[in-house]
């Protein structure tokens, strides 16, 4: 069973790594860009077929290892 | 001072940090890879060195963090163990939760590599007590990641309980109120950016590091 987890940072930290993004972008003629986050994914591939179950797995895993929720926020996805 | 310094894959500041310990202490100091399970008895104080454990890889301290020598670790905190992490030990210190708020990309996402001025915030620390309050010392720094970061309350709980020892002259990394090293409500874990290991000798250019080793080897 796969899962997608997309990490954002939190609206009220600052993001130079987007910023400096969107520098190229308009620098490259992209226009009308109201601001670039970046964030991350992690792809998981769990032995696991009861759905809930893996959700809760990987839940626990965002909260030991995967974000960090000072800064973070995530959100837990299935790939279709 | 019976200390112990952990060392992880790709720490670097390990032997030179086992060096100023024991230049000032004259006796070796126990050297821990991350994979143990338990410290030696009798340990009094444990460093975590920087570097760039795991590669920086997922966050900065976050795998370290998670390695099987923590577990020990952590109860040494609970007992009031001291401890103190350097650079990539200050983020592997935040990311296991024993000290707050947690260390960012640099505000400007240059790495940066200088000799920094500090003001000292807390000289009443086991690591400021040589240096009197407000004094202006030269370490140096080296980070992609030094930009401390804490909720408003916890920054403003850091401030009144005196936990901020050191803060910049100036904010190279866009730290919140120019944090560059504080200690925890029990004043036993210690965590900062810049390197007092590289500044322990006058070849190195400054020799304010040597007296912050000095502060801790006089606690004991």
């Amino acid at each position: 069973m796969k899962f997608l987890v997309r990490i954002g940072l939190k609206e009220a930290i600052l993001d130079p790594q987007g910023e400096a993004i969107s520098n190229s972008l308009s620098s490259l003629g992209f226009e009308n860009i109201n601001s670039v986050r970046q964030g991350k994914t992690i792809e998981i591939d769990l032995d696991e077929t009861d759905r809930e179950q893996a959700v809760e797995l990987v839940t626990e895993m965002c909260d030991k290892l995967l974000v960090n929720k000072i800064i973070e926020n995530f959100l837990i996805e299935e790939p279709s | 001072m019976r200390s112990a310094v952990i060392v992880f894959p790709g720490s670097n500041c390990d032997r030179d940090l086992a060096h100023a310990i024991s230049v000032h202490t004259e006796r070796p100091c126990n050297m821990i890879w991350h994979k143990d399970t338990a410290l030696p008895k009798d340990i009094d104080i444990i460093f975590i060195p920087g570097g760039f454990s795991f590669g920086d890889y997922l966050r900065c301290g976050a795998i370290a963090a998670n390695s099987p020598i923590m577990d020990a670790i952590i109860n040494f905190a609970k007992k009031g163990g001291y401890i103190v992490g350097i650079c990539n030990g200050f983020q592997i210190l935040t990311e296991s939760g024993l000290l707050k708020g947690t260390l960012i990309r640099n505000s400007q996402l240059t790495f940066i590599c200088k000799h920094q001025s500090l003001i000292i915030n807390n000289s009443q620390s086991i690591m400021t007590k040589r240096f009197s309050e407000s004094e202006e010392i030269t370490l140096p720094i080296a980070h992609h990641d030094g930009n401390y970061y804490a909720e408003d309350e916890t920054i403003k709980e850091l401030e009144d309980n005196g936990q901020i020892l050191f803060r910049y002259k100036g904010n190279p990394n866009g730290s919140k109120n120019h944090i560059a090293g504080i200690m925890s409500s029990n004043q036993r874990i210690l965590g900062m950016m810049p390197h007092p290991e590289r500044a322990v000798d006058e070849s190195l250019g400054t020799t304010h590091g040597s007296k912050i080793f000095k502060s801790i080897i006089e606690s004991f």
